[in-house]
């Protein structure tokens, strides 16, 4: 009669159980020197520390304040608006159309459209906030922007005491040059100028040649205006 | 007597050799041409002698806390603490305002006596045990005929000053950390003492000074007649060293502290002051367990060379000091930390027969009269048993299955 058999009978099944002493696995490890890899680990601990007085490229410490690595231009967190020349207000390629407030998933981006005394819009942001404490770094209003207006920045020491006023970036900290732009993003700022000239020449051919065919079309009418007259004239003198 | 009389009686009291103990001569002087009574100046010279040793180790202690972090930093690839001071050398001053200027927090279930106690418990026997050490051909601070047993009377309790701290904190992780060093100190305290033995035996005498002095003869006129130079106290040297990182709990024997495991064991619920007291106390012990290491089996302020023995005696045992501390280090920033399991294992299988073994062995190095002849005989009796016990512990265990016999059913 098993009277343990209840506690006993799953247990059983498994190797190495009922007994305490515990079974060696695999094949035994081959023999070596015992302590020799206690040694090996000193000797590598030795390496190191001596290498990291003569050795460069071990010590990849940057001492941050004093020495700081150069950021990839793939790094992105908060937006900045870009302006074209040395005017920040003249020169800002941001028409205020409001797409980028819309797309922002937080809301983070506030515009107000600048107009003038007859209510025309201006086609320019009279304000222009982003607060960056509500900010995801998402991109969204970068891409979505038709006008090559907001891009994000490579500002990564944004710490402030004030922690309303520091975070709510305005127009005055968020405007940056488009030189700025090709100095942090050397290869899409490129992109972007090439093709924003290239489309201004089109709007100037666009528009040259518009001026041309509105030009030619005064003359026709005016040639066919002094045409009639003179068609008029002549049919009154028949008459 | 005269201060000229004096001084010239002991024509050696300018050199080298009497600089650590010069405050203490020159207060017993004052004392006795101030006609002090006998007791008094006895006391005082104590006291200064004392107050040398504290000084000496508490800055000893300030500059490891330092020297640590920059050579652990260096084996690991960085830099270290290089902010305060000159290449960081202010860092134990800014750690020592911080440690002071913090809040003392004593938890509400702690008992607050034995919370208090614990810290300076800790302190107390290393600075004791510091005492007895020869540092100096004449800097011995106080010297005792039984000095190995009072060291090891007074190391053994800093184990008791953590056990306390973990009580007293009435925490899990401090309870859970004064258990592990408990366990620790049952299985280390033993071959520590044993491989102690050998050296008592060959030297017929429990007095530190004495052990020194019988290391001062140099074989074939170069090898010094160190401990660590017989095939004994090869053995008994690493059997000591290994058991003395974990009498200091030191990294890979930190079980009480393991910060992975149980924040930070014993010194969980202590903060502040109290908190630094305990690295004090670590570190003074790792300097004692240190000092007696060297006087035991690295012939204490022997020079290692005949040639050298111009250089001031105390110079030689801080230098050997610095090699034995710097080793620990060295270890501290190369091996994980064991388990407890493997901890016991390695205790009870490796080194307690290991550290038996050395004293028959010493026993027939006196009866060979040491030389070759001792090192055949003795050389098997030593290899033979390691071999056997090493391949014993490194077999491949596997896992152990556990069954839970009641809660399955």
């Amino acid at each position: 009669m098993n009277l343990f058999g209840k506690w006993r009978g799953h247990s059983a099944s498994r190797p190495g159980s009922g007994q305490n002493a515990r079974a060696t696995i695999g094949a035994p490890p081959r023999w070596s020197m015992p302590g020799l890899g206690l040694f090996k680990g000193l000797v590598v601990t030795a390496r190191n520390m001596m290498q990291s007085y003569y050795r460069k490229d071990r010590m990849t410490t940057v001492q941050y304040p004093e020495e700081r690595v150069t950021i990839s231009p793939n790094f992105r967190n908060f937006p900045f608006l870009c302006y074209d020349g040395d005017d920040p207000v003249a020169g800002l390629r941001c028409t205020a159309c409001s797409i980028c407030e819309k797309e922002c998933p937080p809301q983070c981006i506030y515009i107000v459209l600048d107009r003038d005394e007859n209510g025309k819009s201006l086609k320019r942001p009279k304000l222009f906030d982003i607060d960056i404490s509500v900010c995801m770094n998402c991109g969204i209003c970068a891409e979505v922007c038709p006008f090559d207006s907001i891009y994000m920045d490579g500002q990564y020491e944004m710490s402030t005491t004030d922690r309303f006023g520091g975070l709510l970036l305005g127009l005055d900290r968020l405007a940056k040059s488009a030189d700025y732009h090709l100095k942090l993003r050397p290869l899409e700022a490129s992109e972007v100028a090439a093709r924003r000239k290239a489309e201004e020449a089109k709007k100037l051919a666009a528009q040259a040649a518009k001026e041309a065919k509105a030009k030619t079309d005064k003359e026709a009418k005016a040639k066919a205006a002094a045409e009639t007259q003179t068609a008029a004239t002549g049919k009154g003198e028949t008459a | 007597m005269s201060l000229l009389a004096m001084s010239t009686a002991e024509s050696s009291l300018w050199s080298p050799e009497w600089l650590p103990r010069l405050p203490q001569r020159l207060v017993e002087m004052l004392l006795r041409n101030c006609h002090a009574p006998d007791w008094l100046v006895t006391l005082a010279g104590y006291a200064v002698a004392a107050g040398t040793v504290v000084a000496v180790f508490l800055t000893a202690f300030a500059l490891l806390s330092l020297i640590e972090r920059k050579t652990l930093a260096r084996i690991q690839n960085r830099l270290g603490p290089n902010r305060a001071g000159w290449f960081g050398i202010l860092q134990p001053v800014a750690d020592g305002i911080k440690m002071l200027t913090k809040e003392d927090i004593v938890p509400a279930k702690a008992e607050w006596f034995l919370h208090l106690m614990a810290p300076i418990l800790i302190v107390v026997p290393s600075m004791l045990a510091l005492g007895v050490i020869p540092y100096g051909r004449e800097w011995v601070p106080v010297s005792l005929d039984l000095g190995l047993l009072f060291f090891f009377a007074v190391g053994t309790l800093t184990e008791v000053a953590v056990f306390m701290a973990g009580w007293a904190s009435g925490s899990k992780f401090p309870m859970l950390g004064a258990m592990r060093a408990i366990s620790q100190m049952v299985s280390y305290e033993l071959p520590l003492i044993i491989s102690a033995l050998g050296v008592i035996m060959v030297t017929g005498s429990l007095s530190l000074p004495a052990i020194v002095e019988h290391q001062g003869t140099y074989h074939l006129g170069f090898i010094p007649a160190w401990n660590v130079f017989t095939p004994w106290g090869l053995t008994a040297t690493l059997v000591f060293f290994i058991a003395s990182i974990a009498e200091a709990n030191r990294c890979p024997f930190d079980l009480p502290e393991g910060e992975s495991e149980i924040v930070a064991g014993h010194m969980t619920e202590y903060s502040g002051f109290k908190y630094a007291l305990f690295f004090m106390g670590e570190y003074l012990g790792l300097f004692a367990i240190s000092g007696l290491f060297i006087t035991l089996f690295l012939g204490g302020w022997q020079a290692p060379l005949p040639g050298l023995t111009f250089v001031p005696s105390w110079l030689w045992f801080f230098a050997k000091l610095v090699a034995v501390i710097f080793t620990h280090l060295w270890i501290r920033g190369t091996f994980p930390r064991v388990r407890m399991d493997q901890l016991m294992r390695f205790a009870w299988l490796c080194m307690i027969p290991m550290a038996l073994l050395t004293i028959p062995a010493a026993g027939i190095w006196v009866f060979t009269g040491g030389g070759l002849k001792g090192w055949l005989v003795i050389m098997p009796l030593l290899l033979i048993p390691w071999l056997i016990l090493t391949t014993i512990h490194n077999r491949r265990l596997a896992p152990q299955t556990r069954t839970y016999t009641f809660a399955d059913s």
